[in-house]
């Protein structure tokens, strides 16, 4: 089934639903702008800012149900962005919709977190104008009507993600992961900005319903090109491979960022492009098998980096790389995967949270400590934490009935279909999954206690478990309740299409028993190497293979010898060159000049000075002679 | 009302004014108040001008030498007046800014600020000229007064780079000037007038060596790849406020000059020569790109960053098409504004602590916030971020080259990654890290700098978001331009129905 067609709408909340990015820029702005004054209300107005725009969003979802499911594609025009160029204006959508409601919810709730995480921070004020402009850029990026649009939210949530990493810019390690993350994603950029380019040649139009109206009226148009060139794009945003490196530095941010902007929603816009896209990508099967390949290199290499790593974000944020690797493998199949693809990402975005935010509390009771190994135990002193972690945990790794069960499932059973090899590669990684996550769990919560002398740990305060407790909630209900019935991929139908016929949801499948009983292994291995046996203080050296999963299958150091170091030599022999190639060569045809002029330096005075003078005079005298020469 | 005339007459009687003003606070606050009011001039022309009306507009011609059909001719089409706002909005900016720093200089401090407003002048003219032979003239003569700012108030080595610039500029202009006197002869039509002149040279042959010789003095002016080794020189050794009408303005000159003389006089020879001189741009934006990663010093990384954007700009003028034209003429003012504050800035900054080099500073971020905000705003204009106009007219260069030639453009389109590289490293290493003993102590922006750097950063942001007012001035322009030129739009290969664009 082919998406609706796009209808122009101007009353109502979705009239208005510029609102929501108007209003977190509008608190950014005043945050930036207002300095120390706005010091004591900064939090609270960030807050605001992003709850208002979580209640435009769901009153404009709530008007968008009222409409027939095939009406449900509503286009807001709002001004000549670049005459010539495009147009800009919203299109509220099924898919914007849902993204919205994310954003803005587990927003919110992040921004809530963070009046108790970043209470103690000199800079709190600029911390929550960073998460605003985040918001607003985030939500410019999903609400845009066309790719111009989109871009420009795309470097907009880039320069936040920016900015909030290197939030703690006098750790030379926090600005340097800021500027990769900021370099890496504009590699990413590269590849999506031709692939705008390619888009305006073909089409002279970047909106999303002429590329549809171009593709229905047919042509030579360079489907495959232009889709590689977006899942470049996709890739620096999302980390995927090749462009994964950035994110496990990202983890220097403070963790309400890790959670919001690194985990439940930024880093999964490369999925939303892909699914948007789908006119494109569904014309072209090589840029589709490339995306599930990518998808699957992804989910496997992010799921080895977290079995190995002893710092509890960077586990995590190896585990976002594996999860969007999933996403993007739906994402890659079509209408039959785009529902499974868009579903996991919310649940995603809900448990991944969750557990971010959990990790953070546990890093503010250990006094920002990250090694799990001087972890353990922590089960007793941070109930809520420890709960709500707790059921984040099962939801990831697809326990039965909680969220991930339901979407990871999904996509693991649609993935088979499309193409086996692929598709089981997906089930080893659930099975992966099951490992690093419950060595996480272990290394943490359970076992003896392994902390530093000065660690005093502590159950937050209300502020930081209350976010807690409704991220696992979501947790727990939301994968059931968007996937039983196929609810989720009605819903979202008018606006990607669905397949010709809905997929049946069979508990314990095949492959789901396959799926389970891998992950069990892999739970059971973490017990015995970390739940039931004492763990090291210091990580054992390991086999090759532990340390090609330390080193992050080697990324950066691949990054280094391919770009960096050759960068760097190119770039002083560049100006090496400059200085003495092309410069030199200027100078020393002045200094041959020069040095022919020096012959008659006893009749000159000798200031280099005056010869620029005299050559202008001659000049003029020469013009003049030209003029009364030619004149007679 | 004679509107050009009075902007620049204004200006004129304003630097004699300067200079018999006594006392120098006096006549900083008397250029400053000159300023302003050329400004506010120019904004009030700027509103009755018509973009959808005559090409020329606020047309005067006087005949000055009448044996050879010299005319004082001037007269703005969207083009010209986009620049010519730009001038007028640095300048008050520039005076604001310089405030102090003619303090040090070899002449007095009312000598500088006199300069600028005959520079302003001048800067005026050049863009309003419509007679072949005033722009030359407007166009050597702005090298005296940007002569004096380098070589009387600049740096150590302010001599050494006052006369290269001057020398090199002088040997463009020799160039020019050859072609613009073989112009009038061949052309035969005893005038030096634009619009009479267009469309007189019909053998191709010709039209290459007249191309060239406007080209090159251009390509100087500009500068593009590989006449570029003047800029750092100039832009390190001057006072921060003349480097921001060099770069800002002056060279600005050069690129006009391409879109208006070398494509409207000399189409065939344009086309001609477009693969060269997109080569040549071509190879501007990387290596300028990868030149300015390498730099130690502030200004002078600054100044190849714009060898890097005057090749965007030089791709945009000769890819022929209307967005890339369009974007390129954007791409002037945009740049002016963005390096200006890039160049300010990092003024006030080298004031503070007394050098250029990168490596004397660190961690400034701590100890002055709103100094190192506006610093990252500006470069992060630079480096053309969405939302910032720099990246409205980059963006229009880009698409509008690749409509026609893929391969620059898509290899010009690495510039983002690199810009990103030379803007964000040296903002780590300057503003980012432990704070340096050096600079503990460093003030932050006062408030007369806050007043220098807000409305630039202002403009860049509004146009960043709502660039049709400039659009809508430089487009007709540009089409014009290419009717003349004889070129036309690149057809879409599958055509969209109009109301889904």
């Amino acid at each position: 089934m082919e998406p609706a067609e796009i209808i122009q709408h101007s009353g109502g909340v979705i009239g208005a639903s510029w609102l929501m990015i108007a209003l977190p820029l509008l608190g950014a702005a005043i945050l930036l702008l207002g300095g120390r004054r706005t010091d004591r209300f900064g939090h609270l107005l960030g807050v605001a800012m992003s709850v208002a725009a979580f209640v435009v969003a769901a009153l404009a979802f709530f008007q968008l149900l009222g409409f027939a499911p095939g009406e449900r594609r509503r286009g807001v025009s709002l001004y000549d962005l670049i005459p010539g160029i495009t147009k800009i204006g919203l299109l509220v959508d099924p898919l914007s919709i849902s993204f919205c409601l994310l954003i803005t919810f587990v927003g919110s709730l992040i921004h809530i977190y963070s009046i108790g995480y970043m209470a103690h921070d000199p800079a709190r004020r600029r911390f929550f104008a960073y998460l605003n402009l985040f918001v607003a850029a985030m939500l410019l990026l999903v609400l845009a009507d066309n790719y111009l649009g989109l871009y420009v939210g795309w470097e907009g949530v880039g320069l936040a993600s920016y900015l909030l990493i290197g939030f703690w810019q006098h750790k030379p390690s926090a600005a340097t992961a800021a500027k990769k993350a900021f370099i890496v994603n504009r590699v990413g950029d590269f590849g999506l900005a031709i692939g705008i380019f390619t888009i305006f040649a073909t089409f002279h139009s970047v909106s999303y319903a002429g590329v549809a109206d171009g593709i229905a009226k047919g042509g030579s148009i360079p489907f495959t090109a232009i889709g590689l060139l977006l899942l470049l794009g996709a890739c620096g945003k999302s980390a995927q491979l090749p462009l994964q490196s950035w994110l496990l530095d990202a983890m220097e941010g403070p963790t309400p960022v890790s959670a919001l902007i690194h985990a439940a929603t930024m880093v999964t816009a490369g999925v939303y492009l892909v699914v948007r896209s789908g006119p494109i990508f569904q014309a072209t099967d090589t840029a589709q098998l490339v995306v599930t390949i990518v998808g699957v290199a992804t989910l496997l290499a992010g799921a080895i980096i977290g079995t190995a790593k002893d710092d509890i974000k960077k586990a995590l944020a190896g585990s976002t790389m594996s999860q969007i690797g999933y996403m993007m493998l739906a994402a890659g199949i079509g209408p039959a995967g785009y529902a499974f693809a868009i579903a996991h990402l919310i649940t995603h975005g809900f448990f991944k949270a969750d557990m971010f935010l959990g990790a953070g509390s546990v890093m503010h009771a250990m006094n920002d400590e990250v090694d799990m190994r001087k972890y353990g135990g922590l089960r007793k002193l941070m109930p809520i934490t420890f709960v709500t972690f707790f059921i984040g945990y099962l939801a990831i790794i697809g326990f039965p009935l909680l969220s991930g069960y339901f979407t990871k499932d999904g996509i693991i059973e649609t993935a088979v279909e499309h193409n086996a090899i692929l598709g089981w590669l997906a089930v080893l990684g659930a099975g992966i999954t099951g490992f690093y996550m419950s060595r996480l769990v272990f290394m943490t919560f359970f076992g003896k206690k392994r902390w530093e002398a000065d660690a005093h740990p502590h159950e937050s305060p209300a502020v930081m478990t209350w976010p807690l407790i409704i991220l696992s909630v979501g947790a727990v209900v939301l994968g059931a309740f968007l996937v039983l019935g196929n609810r989720f991929m009605i819903f979202l139908a008018p606006a990607v299409g669905r397949p010709e016929e809905l997929p049946s949801f069979a508990p314990f499948s095949p492959t789901g028993l396959v799926t389970l009983a891998l992950v069990a292994v892999g739970a059971g291995f973490a017990w015995v190497r970390y739940g039931s046996a004492e763990v090291p203080a210091v990580a054992p050296r390991g086999s090759f293979l532990t340390t090609f999963a330390r080193r992050d299958l080697y990324g950066d150091a691949l990054n280094e010898a391919l770009f960096m170091r050759p960068g760097q030599w190119l770039t002083r022999l560049a100006v090496f060159f400059d200085n003495r190639g092309i410069d030199g060569l200027v100078n020393s045809l002045a200094a041959l000049i020069g040095g022919t002029s020096g012959r008659m330096r006893k009749v000159q005075t000798g200031f280099v000075r005056s010869y620029a003078l005299s050559i202008f005079v001659g000049a003029a005298v020469l013009v003049g002679a030209w003029f009364v020469v030619g004149n007679l | 009302m004679p509107w050009l005339s009075i902007l620049m007459g204004v200006s004129v009687l304003g630097a004699l004014g300067v200079t018999l003003v006594r006392n120098d606070k006096l006549a900083k606050q008397f250029t400053l108040g000159v300023s302003l009011v050329v400004l506010a001039l120019a904004i009030a022309m700027a509103v009755g001008f018509n973009p959808n009306g005559d090409k020329f507009q606020f047309v005067e011609k006087y005949v000055w030498i009448r044996s050879f059909g010299v005319h004082y001719a001037v007269g703005v089409d969207g083009i010209a007046l986009v620049l010519i706002l730009l001038s007028v909005v640095l300048v008050p900016i520039v005076v604001l800014a310089s405030w102090h720093d003619a303090e040090a200089g070899k002449r007095s401090v009312r000598t500088y600020f006199s300069l600028l407003l005959v520079l302003e002048a001048m800067m005026i003219g050049v863009f309003a000229a419509t007679d072949v032979f005033l722009f030359y003239v407007f166009f050597e003569a702005m090298l005296i007064p940007m002569y004096f700012m380098i070589g009387s108030y600049g740096g150590a080595q302010r001599s050494y780079a006052a006369v290269k610039f001057l020398l090199y500029s002088l040997f463009g202009g020799l160039l020019m000037l050859v072609a613009v006197i073989a112009l009038y002869s061949i052309a035969d039509k005893h005038t030096f007038m634009f619009s009479d002149l267009i469309g007189t040279i019909q053998d191709v042959n010709t039209q290459k060596w007249l191309f060239l010789g406007f080209f090159i003095a251009f390509a100087i002016k500009a500068p593009l790849w590989p006449f570029h080794t003047w800029l750092p020189d100039a832009a390190a050794q001057a006072p921060a406020g003349a480097a921001v009408l060099l770069v800002g303005v002056l060279d600005k000159v050069g690129t006009y000059g391409m879109l208006r003389f070398c494509l409207e006089l000399f189409p065939d020879a344009a086309k001609y020569f477009t693969p060269l001189v997109i080569t040549l741009s071509v190879i501007g934006i990387v290596y300028g790109a990868i030149v300015a990663i390498g730099q130690t010093d502030m200004k002078r990384l600054i100044a190849y960053t714009s060898v890097s954007h005057f090749g965007f700009i030089a791709m945009g003028v000769f890819a022929m098409t209307t967005n890339a034209g369009a974007g390129a003429t954007l791409y002037m003012v945009n740049h002016g504004f963005s390096t200006g504050a890039l160049f300010l800035i990092a003024g006030f900054l080298i004031h503070r602590r007394g050098s250029q080099y990168i490596a004397d500073y660190g961690g400034v971020q701590k100890v002055a916030p709103v100094l190192a905000g506006t610093f990252l705003v500006a470069g992060l204009s630079s480096l053309s971020l969405p939302g910032l106009s720099t990246f409205v007219s980059e963006f229009m260069v880009l698409v509008g080259t690749y409509q026609r030639y893929l391969v620059p453009a898509i290899i010009a389109t690495t510039g983002v990654v690199l810009a990103a590289i030379y803007v964000l490293w040296m903002y780590q290493r300057t503003m980012n890290g432990p704070t340096a003993e050096s600079v503990k102590k460093l003030p932050d922006l006062s408030v007369r700098e806050k007043w220098v750097i807000a409305p630039l950063l202002a403009l860049l942001l509004v146009f960043g978001f709502y660039p049709k007012p400039l659009l809508d001035m430089i487009h007709p322009a540009v089409k014009s331009t290419l009717t003349t030129v004889q070129v036309s739009d690149p057809a879409a290969v599958v055509p969209v129905a109009k109301e889904a664009q």
